[in-house]
C-alpha cells in the first residue's frame, strides 16, 4: 500500500513538474510581425513580407488566412499584430477588442472586385443586371434554366458556383446583391476554395458563378466574365480601371489591413506598416488586384505619420472607411 | 457402393461448377488488387509527372514566395521534421509506458478493461477534433501560442492511441515462457520487462512508433485548427517558432489561383512521399536489425 502511494506520489511529481514548465511565461515567439485574417487580403501580404524579407532581413513576418472573422477573433485576443480585413471591424469585434483594452486604426490597401463569370461557350449572355443576380441567387429562386432568364436562351439548367459562407467575398455578394433581409438560395455549388469555382465553371458549358476579381485575371482564358448592370441600364465589365473607379457596382469593394496600436509601437511592425503602405499599391496590382487610388494612398501616409508622432490620441477614426462606396 | 450414371453426371457438374466458382473468385481477387493498384500507380503517375519539372534543390531549399518559380519548401519541411521529431520525443516515452502499465502491470479489472475501450476509441477520433482540443489546451490555457511546442503536443495526441495499441501487440506478441524463465531464474517484474520484454518487442515497437510518426506527418487539420499560419519567412529555430508544415504547403499551393502553383503543390506531394518511404524503410531496417538478435 506505502510503496503505491509512493509511486502514486511520484507520478504526480512529474505531472506537476511538467505542468509548472509549461505554465511559465512563455518566450517570444520569434516573429516580429504576426499577420492573420482575410484570405481575400492574403496575397497581397505575402506579397509584401516577401518583399520585406529581401529588403530588412531581422524583421520576421509570419502570416495565416484564417478568413476575416476568425483574423478578427485573435486581433481582440491581442494575439496578433495586424489583422487583414476584407471589411471594415464589425462592431462586436470592436466592442471585444474595447473590452481587452485594444486599440487599433486601419488603412485601405487595395480594391477587389467579384467577377460574375460564364463558360466561354455562352455564347448567349453577356450581361446580367443585379436585379437578376439577385433573383438567381435568392432563397426559393424561381430562375432554375437560362431561359427563365431571357426567352430567347437555351432551356438548360444553370450550374450555380459561389464561395462558401466563411469567405469574406459571400459576405459582400450577400450584402450588395441581395441586400439585407435576403437569403441566400441553397443546393448550388459551394467552395472555399476558388479554384473548384474556376474549375467547374470552365468545364460546364451552362454554368455560371462569382469569385474574387483576381482569380479571374488568372484564369482568364478559360472564363468570360459578365458585365453587370447596376440597374440603370449601364453594364459595366470588371477591370483594373472600373474597378477602381467605382463604376464597376456594386460588387467592387475595399480591403483594409487593421493595426493594433501596442504592437505599433514597436519599430518593427512600424516598418512593416510602413513598408506595406509605400508597396502596397505596386504588389496588390501584381497579385491581381487594384490599388488604392492616389489620394486614398495619400491619406494613408497622412494618418502614418501621424501615428509615428505619438498621436495616437484617437482608437479608431472612421470617417474614411465608409469612404470608398459613396 | 453404386453410383449410378446419373450420380456421376450430378457430381461432375458439381465439380466443374464449384471450380468455376472458385476460379472466379480468386479472379475478383485479383481485380480488386489490380485496381487498388492502378489507383495508386495513377496517383503517383499524376503526381510525379506534375511536379518533377520543379523538384529540385533550389525547390527544397528555397523560401516561400508568390512567384512559383522562386517559391521553395524549406520553411515547411523544416517545421514538419521539428513537428515530428517533437511528437516523437513526447509520445515514445508517454505510449510506450502506458502500453507497458497496461500490458506487464496493470491488474485485468474492469478499470483497465474500459481504459483499454477507450484507447481503442481514441485511436478512431478525427484529428481536428484533437486541433480544437490542442487550441484550447495548449495554445490558450497552457499559453503555450501557436507555437511547435503546441503543434507537436497536439499531435501528439492525435498519435498517442496508435503508438499505444501498436506497443501492446508487439508486447503481446512476445511469449509468455520468456517471462516465466526470467522469473525463474530470480529476476525482478522490472529486469524481465527491461531486459527480455521489451527488447524482444523493439522492432513491433518501432514499427508502430514509425507508422505513427507518417500519420503525423500528413495531418494537416488539426495543425491549421491549433493555429499553423500558412507563411512563415524563415524555418523556425525554436520550439517556441511560429510554424507551418509540409501538408499545409500542399493544400496552400493547390488553392492557389496559378496553375503553376498547381504543379508546385504536386512537387510538395512528391517531397512528402519521399519522407514517407524513408520513415518506413528505417522502419523496416529496425525491424530487421533487431529481428535477427531475437532467437526462440
Amino acid at each position: 500500500m506505502v510503496e503505491r502511494l509512493q509511486r502514486f506520489g511520484s507520478l504526480a511529481l512529474v505531472l506537476s513538474m511538467g505542468l509548472a514548465i509549461t505554465g511559465c511565461r512563455r518566450p517570444s515567439s520569434g516573429a516580429d510581425v504576426q499577420v492573420d485574417g482575410s484570405s481575400t487580403v492574403y496575397p497581397i501580404t505575402e506579397a509584401v513580407a516577401e518583399e520585406i524579407r529581401d529588403a530588412f532581413p531581422d524583421i520576421r513576418v509570419t502570416v495565416a488566412k484564417s478568413g476575416t472573422g476568425g483574423g478578427m477573433k485573435k486581433f481582440g485576443k491581442g494575439e496578433i499584430d495586424i489583422c487583414d480585413a476584407s471589411r471594415e471591424i464589425k462592431s462586436g469585434e470592436a466592442e471585444v477588442c474595447k473590452e481587452n483594452g485594444i486599440t487599433y486604426d486601419h488603412f485601405m490597401v487595395a480594391y477587389d472586385g467579384i467577377a460574375v463569370c460564364v463558360n466561354p461557350q455562352n455564347d448567349w449572355c453577356d450581361t446580367l443586371t443585379v436585379e437578376q443576380l439577385k433573383d438567381i441567387f435568392k432563397l426559393d429562386s424561381p430562375i432554375k434554366t437560362w431561359k427563365d432568364l431571357n426567352e430567347a436562351w437555351p432551356d438548360e439548367e444553370i450550374k450555380l458556383y459561389g464561395p462558401g459562407a466563411d469567405s469574406g467575398t459571400y459576405d459582400s455578394f450577400n450584402e450588395q446583391v441581395l441586400g439585407k433581409g435576403t437569403k441566400i438560395r441553397t443546393g448550388y455549388t459551394q467552395s472555399e476554395e476558388d479554384n473548384v469555382l474556376v474549375n467547374g465553371i470552365a468545364q460546364e458549358k451552362y454554368a455560371l458563378g462569382y469569385f474574387g476579381f483576381a482569380y479571374y485575371v488568372e484564369n482568364e482564358s478559360d472564363l468570360k466574365v459578365l458585365a453587370v448592370d447596376p440597374g440603370d441600364g449601364n453594364p459595366i465589365k470588371p477591370t483594373m480601371e472600373t474597378i477602381r473607379e467605382k463604376t464597376y457596382a456594386p460588387l467592387s469593394r475595399p480591403l483594409f489591413i487593421y493595426v493594433n496600436l501596442d504592437s505599433f509601437k514597436e519599430p518593427k511592425v512600424q516598418q512593416f506598416v510602413k513598408f506595406y503602405l509605400d508597396h502596397t499599391a505596386a504588389l496588390s496590382k501584381e497579385v491581381g488586384y487594384v490599388p488604392v487610388a492616389e489620394e486614398i494612398a495619400i491619406e494613408n501616409q497622412d494618418k502614418f505619420s501621424k501615428l509615428t508622432s505619438g498621436g495616437s490620441e484617437e482608437t479608431e477614426s472612421s470617417e474614411e472607411a465608409s469612404e470608398p462606396n459613396a | 457402393m453404386n453410383i449410378t450414371a446419373e450420380e456421376r453426371a450430378y457430381m461432375e457438374r458439381y465439380r466443374k461448377h464449384k471450380w468455376l466458382l472458385s476460379k472466379c473468385f480468386s479472379v475478383l481477387c485479383l481485380a480488386a488488387m489490380l485496381s487498388c493498384l492502378g489507383i495508386l500507380l495513377l496517383l503517383l503517375g499524376s503526381v510525379l509527372y506534375r511536379g518533377m519539372h520543379y523538384l529540385d534543390w533550389q525547390f527544397i531549399e528555397g523560401l516561400p514566395s508568390r512567384n512559383a518559380e522562386k517559391a521553395g519548401m524549406w520553411v515547411y519541411l523544416i517545421g514538419s521534421l521539428w513537428l515530428i521529431g517533437l511528437t516523437a520525443l513526447f509520445s515514445v516515452p508517454l505510449g510506450v509506458g502506458a502500453a507497458l502499465y497496461l500490458e506487464e502491470y496493470a491488474a485485468d479489472t474492469r478499470w483497465k478493461r474500459a481504459v483499454q475501450v477507450n484507447i481503442a476509441n481514441l485511436a478512431g477520433v478525427p484529428s481536428i477534433v484533437y486541433g480544437l482540443l490542442g487550441l484550447g489546451v495548449f495554445a490558450w490555457a497552457l499559453n503555450l501560442g501557436h507555437s511547435i511546442l503546441a503543434g507537436a503536443l497536439t499531435l501528439t495526441l492525435v498519435v498517442l492511441p496508435i503508438v499505444i495499441l501498436a506497443t501492446q501487440e508487439a508486447l503481446r506478441s512476445v511469449p509468455g515462457s520468456i517471462r516465466q524463465a526470467s522469473y525463474a531464474l530470480g529476476a525482478t517484474r522490472w529486469q524481465t520487462t527491461w531486459r527480455q520484454v521489451l527488447p524482444a518487442a523493439t522492432p513491433g515497437i518501432m514499427t508502430g512508433v514509425i507508422l505513427a510518426i507518417s500519420r503525423a506527418l500528413g495531418e494537416a487539420a488539426p495543425l491549421v485548427a491549433m493555429g499553423a499560419v500558412q507563411y512563415v519567412d524563415r524555418a523556425p529555430d525554436s520550439i517556441w517558432s511560429t510554424f507551418t508544415a509540409l501538408p499545409l504547403a500542399i493544400f496552400e499551393w493547390a488553392g492557389r489561383a496559378q496553375p503553376e502553383f498547381h504543379d508546385l503543390s504536386a512537387a510538395a506531394i512528391v517531397v512528402l512521399l519521399a519522407v514517407l518511404i524513408t520513415l518506413n524503410m528505417g522502419a523496416a531496417l529496425v525491424r530487421y536489425r533487431f529481428g535477427k538478435h531475437i532467437r526462440w
